[in-house]
């Protein structure tokens, strides 16, 4: 991996929390090395923001598996009632789920043995997210994974937004950015 | 584990949003002179076309080249992201079409452009959105002119013609408090300038015609957000569209939600869409914006200082001179350089002999380019009441500061004693 662009942009947090719940490194790893993703509070419905997020990291080549208590099917993968009932290894817990719901939640991405619990944009549960990087999981808070593998794959750029990426360098193939 | 680098201002005119693709490794930015894109199948077509995955469809709507413009300036102007159009014109028109329904007003500053007063005043009538005009430099006439309609606040940041500096700051905050997005033209600035998202602007605007290109060949518009509004009450974003099943642009796309839905919706409906190749020229002139603009204002200043110095010119309005009632707004918000148009008036006893020896004065001149434009790096002179604002009605032509001895000057960047000669062989020559 080479060396990191500052991301500055569209982020609540202090200079001091970025570094440790949004660090640009630590988001490319998890993108780059991450195959199976959770994702909790997933919505039937798809125009909803969760639905385009999971069905965006579906056609980036990850397995999606939705938790919602609802059950189900959504976007062809069964739907888990909570994290714990999922039968397979998961490395990314991503959550749609308002903020003090996110203790119980960490608490569980541990307990399952997750790699990584991402809070989603506007989801900014500091002490769950402390709770998790102290137990051995990357944390990232108020973020879209969505957004994140846009900034780095190129497609963010595609419509004009700003990466905030600036390198010389040429990307030796698709997904290299990472 | 390196420490993230923050660029600086010139690195990003010259890498911001471009990186060298993967298959030709190509150094300058390629033009993709291409109306449509292949889909690689088709789920990525239906997800392009849903929304759900990033990509080029068409170039109406997105493009390659056009990207790379688009994500420089966003980056210059410290803005989320940005959307280029066919022209500062429609620029303007697509915020407007994308942030209003029929019933909304607007309340605008009347030292606009002349254009945009007409389109403000007259075609935005026609889509029953009503503009209230004010005179920008006192914060007050804004709060009075705003009623529980007002969806929006315009203004340019250099007005044209006569140069007077908006105090963006306050005027960001009022809108703030009444949750209105302050929209700014920062035309006459550019980002090297002044960036109005540093002072709390929603929005920024461009006519990259003018200085962002800068070579007078190309036209070209830009939309910037910053990004920090809080659209999430405001009805053209947060409530569900029905050009696309519902969906609630605020809710899926965030900071993103304005352009997204400018791009997806205004312009793919109105097609004021960029030339590929206006972006690839637009994209050589942000290269050296930075340069450019150093001896623009350089210039600018030079050429000032000698018109009000000289015994024929009755008045000079440039904020980068002390005397100039925005002195100190422009060197709050312009310290670099408070531009490099501005204008000045002839000594004249009747508004009759001022528009006599104002076209004297352009007929004189051997090295001023006569045309309507600005921002070229050539220098250029007109007469706005009789051309740029001719539209305007008189009361109009008051309120902007378009008297009849008006000259309007775009410096360039010749050598400065040539352009103080030939104004002043052209002065001398005025009977």
């Amino acid at each position: 991996m080479t060396a990191s662009c500052a991301i500055r942009l569209n982020s609540t947090l202090t200079a001091e929390q970025k570094a440790l719940f949004q660090s640009p490194d630590q988001i490319r790893n998890v993108l780059a090395t991450a195959r199976t993703i959770a994702i909790v509070g997933l919505s039937t419905e798809p125009q909803k923001a969760s639905h385009f997020v999971a069905s965006y990291l579906q056609d980036a080549g990850y397995r999606i598996v939705p938790v919602n208590p609802r059950g189900g099917v959504i976007l062809g993968e069964t739907v888990y009632g909570n994290l714990a009932e999922i039968p397979f290894a998961v490395d990314v817990v991503d959550v749609f789920r308002p903020s003090p719901d996110v203790d119980v939640l960490a608490a569980t991405a541990i307990q399952i043995g997750a790699k990584v619990l991402w809070q989603q944009l506007r989801i900014n549960n500091i002490a769950a997210a402390t709770h998790a990087s102290e137990a051995g999981l990357v944390s990232i808070i108020d973020a879209c994974i969505k957004m994140e593998h846009g900034r780095y794959s190129g497609g963010l750029h595609t419509v004009g937004m700003n990466t905030e990426i600036v390198t010389a360098r040429r990307l030796r193939s698709p997904g290299s950015a990472f | 584990m390196t420490q993230p680098r923050s660029f600086g201002f010139e690195t990003r005119m010259l890498h911001a949003g471009h990186v060298p693709d993967a298959e030709t490794g190509a150094r300058a930015v390629p033009i993709h002179q291409s109306t449509s894109f292949v889909f690689h199948d088709t789920r990525h077509a239906a997800h392009l076309f849903e929304l759900k995955q990033y990509g080029n469809i068409y170039s109406r709507i997105s493009n390659p080249t056009t990207a790379v413009f688009e994500e420089r300036i966003a980056s210059l102007e410290n803005g989320t992201g940005a959307l280029a159009v066919a022209s500062g014109m429609a620029a303007q028109l697509t915020t407007f079409l994308t942030l209003l329904s029929p019933g909304d007003e607007i309340v605008a500053s009347s030292h606009l452009y002349g254009g945009s007063v007409t389109q403000l005043t007259h075609t935005l009538k026609k889509l029953s959105l009503k503009v209230h005009f004010v005179d920008p430099r006192r914060l007050e006439n804004w709060e009075q002119a705003i009623t529980p309609r007002t969806r929006l606040l315009y203004g340019e940041i250099i007005g044209n013609p006569r140069g007077s500096i908006l105090d963006v700051e306050p005027l960001a905050k009022l809108g703030n408090a009444h949750r209105i997005p302050l929209v700014v033209d920062a035309t006459f600035a550019t980002p090297y300038l002044c960036r109005p998202i540093d002072w709390g602007a929603t929005i920024v605007v461009h006519s990259a015609t003018k200085f962002i290109g800068g070579h007078g060949n190309s036209l070209g518009g830009v939309i910037v957000d910053s990004g920090k509004f809080d659209f999430s009450s405001f009805a053209t974003l947060a409530d569900p569209s029905d050009a696309y099943h519902g969906l609630r642009f605020h809710d899926t796309f965030a900071h993103y939600a304005f352009l997204m839905k400018a791009r997806v919706e205004t312009v793919r409906d109105t097609g004021a869409c960029i030339s590929p190749t206006n972006s690839f020229l637009l994209i050589q002139g942000l290269e050296t914006l930075s340069v450019r603009m150093e001896r623009h204002v350089q210039n600018a200043l030079r050429v000032a200082k000698f018109l009000d110095a000289h015994p024929k010119v009755a008045w000079v309005s440039y904020a980068g001179l002390s005397d100039h009632p925005d002195h100190a707004l422009a060197q709050k918000y312009l310290p670099l350089g408070a531009g490099a148009v501005f204008t000045f008036g002839l000594l004249a006893p009747t508004p009759a002999d001022a528009r006599e020896k104002g076209k004297q004065l352009i007929e004189r001149l051997q090295l001023f380019s006569h045309l309507a434009n600005v921002g070229d790096a050539r220098s250029l002179v007109i007469h706005p009441a009789s051309t740029t604002h001719q539209q305007l009605s008189e009361e109009e032509l008051i309120r902007g500061g378009v008297g009849p001895e008006m000259v309007r000057l775009s410096v360039g960047l010749e050598t400065s004693e040539d352009l103080l000669w030939d104004l002043d062989q052209a002065l001398e020559g005025i009977s």
